[in-house]
């Protein structure tokens, strides 16, 4: 991501894995300065600095990295006004479906079904489709991507950076200890996601949709998705009914993107 | 040049004038009339600043944090609820050592929906390191916020500064005020730890406690640092513009038996009550406080004193005459008046002094001595 976006960039950062990750003061393990900020107040204090930046006639980067809590839960409310009000700044969400960093309590982004240490016995909640949130905002560019494909993030990430105004990645981001899979399984488990269609890799750019090829392929034929399920012990004893929710769920989704794509063509 | 303004226009006139780089700001009464004129003022081309209409008084504080980091100067305005939705963000900005100027109109806090004055709304920011002044006139308004971005921006203060009005008993009162050429009074703005991506660093980083304490000291060094900067500052913007300013506005202190002590129009009230009150040959004197953070040193020794508090914290006392009696040690009467815009008059002042029964509290209107 930051090797992508060039040294001319500074990072906003609400409470998440990354503000851990950073190191210890004074130490820092990033080499563009990072702001830490409050768990709701990314996206406002992004929109600050963007303002101050183009204000002096900076083209500095402002982007925001935060976690599917402070986006899709705590954070929403300053994300949709920094959209709304037209920021130029990225915003990446890394979501790894739960609270992360205080021991995996569900989010707004956990899926039905996902056992987590404040759903005990599975999510009876979908996820939150953040992405239709964001794009009613219409921004110049949005996308979705996955923590397996490396090169599609990079590529998205100097794509959204070329667009004046919001623009928004949202990264799916495979957790082994919240998952409970082993780690090793990580870059596969993205790709079952993607391949089973619990996760779709597309691009919006000015309203026009359009679907990245490794999930075309998994339209044309999904993965069955209990091969996706079963190897993660979040899913563990999930009921059948709700694997059936969440397989209506993948082909309504399908279905709605594949619509946008031909209807934007 | 001579003007007639509501303390709201005077608080954006100023602001016009000290032109900070960034504005970001939401709307509630009474504070809104501040933020229509600021936002007259840049979109009629009359200030050159970015104007940031956000969603809510939390991300108002966050944008000010974004946009002073980068080392531009920063502005916002609240009151009440707004004031306490960015409680969390008020913290930040000080801890974050930025030079934000804030005005808060001074509102009561609901239930129920009441939009008069009241000061426990800032009185409730006092433990988060931000410099706090109350004023009492539109003129002191208007002079306070241009002096407020000096002393914030100080490098040897570095902490957000709030300038409190009373609601509309100065928000929306019209008095003279007589702007000034500004000149060089304030100084251009110099973050020393201002963003850069040439040198990368990190900013609020996990720290430890062996670091963590050293940056709340450094809060609190910087606070009584403060107090030679605002003096300095009140005492040239006296020497330039011929108004003089001070912790505390003493009248008639000094033979007092007695000084009633208040924050702001309540403060400038008191005044009224004294020259009664002398004239019935009781030896009275107001000290009205301006800076409550940092806390000024008050001589009160062998007075009476009679403070009136319009804020409280329950279970505890007035604020302002609990700070007083931790500061100074004294016994005082402690009289609750003018929450949520009750009306006092100089005549009540006169009459709490008058009636005053030290080491008591007067809930005024509900005519309890507890």
């Amino acid at each position: 991501m930051l090797k992508a976006a060039g040294p001319d960039t500074v990072m906003v950062v609400p409470a998440c894995c990354t503000s851990v990750i950073q190191g210890i003061y004074p130490n820092t393990a990033f080499n563009v300065p990072v702001y830490n900020i409050a768990f709701g107040a990314a996206a406002a204090c992004a929109s600050g600095m963007s303002n101050a930046f183009r204000a002096a006639g900076k083209k500095t980067n402002v982007i925001v990295y935060a976690g599917d809590g402070g986006t899709l839960d705590i954070g929403i409310q300053a994300m949709s006004g920094a959209f709304e009000r037209g920021t130029d700044f990225l915003y990446i969400c890394y979501d790894n479906e739960a609270y992360g960093n205080t021991g995996m309590q569900r989010s707004g982004g956990t899926p039905m079904g996902a056992k987590t240490t404040t759903t005990p016995t599975g999510k009876t909640d979908a996820k939150k489709d953040i992405d239709m949130i964001i794009a009613a905002h219409d921004p110049p560019y949005m996308a979705t991507a996955c923590a397996a494909y490396p090169q599609d993030i990079f590529k998205k990430v100097q794509k959204a950076l070329t667009f004046r105004g919001p623009t928004f990645i949202h990264i799916l981001a495979p957790c082994p200890p919240g998952w409970r899979y082993p780690t090793e399984k990580s870059v596969e488990m993205g790709k079952l996601a993607v391949k089973s269609g619990m996760w779709v890799l597309y691009e919006r750019e000015y309203g026009k949709v359009t679907i990245g090829p490794q999930s075309k392929a998994a339209m044309k034929r999904p993965l069955p998705l209990e091969e996706y399920l079963s190897p993660q012990g979040r899913f563990k004893g999930i009921e059948p009914k709700i694997v059936e929710i969440l397989k209506q769920r993948i082909a309504k989704n399908y279905q709605r993107l594949a619509a946008e794509e031909e209807a934007s063509a | 040049m001579k003007k007639i303004a509501t303390g709201n226009k005077a608080v954006a006139e100023a602001v016009k004038q000290a032109n900070p780089g960034v504005v970001a700001a939401y709307p509630i009464t009474p504070q809104t009339e501040i933020v229509e004129q600021i936002a007259e003022f840049v979109s009629g081309g009359l200030m050159p600043s970015r104007y940031i209409a956000v969603e809510s008084e939390h991300s108002a504080m966050a944008a000010c944090i974004g946009a002073s980091i980068t080392g531009v100067r920063t502005f916002t305005a609240t009151s009440s609820h707004g004031l306490l939705y960015m409680h969390e963000m008020t913290n930040w900005a000080a801890g974050a050592r930025l030079p934000i100027v804030m005005a808060n109109v001074n509102r009561s806090l609901g239930p129920g929906w009441n939009i008069w004055a009241e000061h426990t709304d800032a009185l409730q920011e006092r433990d988060t390191g931000w410099l706090q002044v109350y004023v009492s006139t539109v003129q002191e308004a208007y002079d306070a916020i241009l002096m407020a971005f000096r002393i914030a921006e100080n490098n040897n203060v570095l902490l957000p500064v709030m300038v409190n009005l009373d609601g509309f008993l100065l928000s929306h009162i019209m008095q003279p005020v007589d702007t000034v050429e500004l000149g060089d009074f304030i100084p251009a703005i110099h973050l020393p730890h201002a963003i850069d991506p040439k040198h990368p660093a990190g900013y609020g980083t996990l720290t430890g406690p062996d670091q963590q304490f050293k940056f709340r000291w450094d809060i609190e060094r910087s606070m009584r640092d403060s107090v030679k900067v605002i003096e300095e500052t009140e005492k040239d913007f006296a020497k330039r513009f011929n108004r003089k300013y001070g912790f505390t506005e003493d009248y008639l202190c000094e033979d007092a038996d007695v000084i009633v002590i208040a924050l702001g129009t309540l403060g400038k009230e008191a005044e009224v009550a004294v020259d009664i009150l002398r004239k019935e040959g009781i030896k009275a004197g107001s000290m009205r406080i301006r800076w409550l953070r940092p806390f000024p040193k008050l001589n009160l020794k062998g007075k009476d004193v009679v403070v009136i508090d319009r804020d409280y914290s329950f279970g505890f006392g007035g604020i302002v005459a609990s700070e007083i009696k931790a500061k100074t040690g004294i016994s005082l009467y402690s009289v609750i008046a003018g929450i949520g815009g009750q009306e006092v008059t100089y005549d009540d002042i006169a009459g709490f002094v008058r009636t005053r029964r030290i080491g008591e509290e007067l809930w005024f209107g509900v005519n309890a001595h507890v």
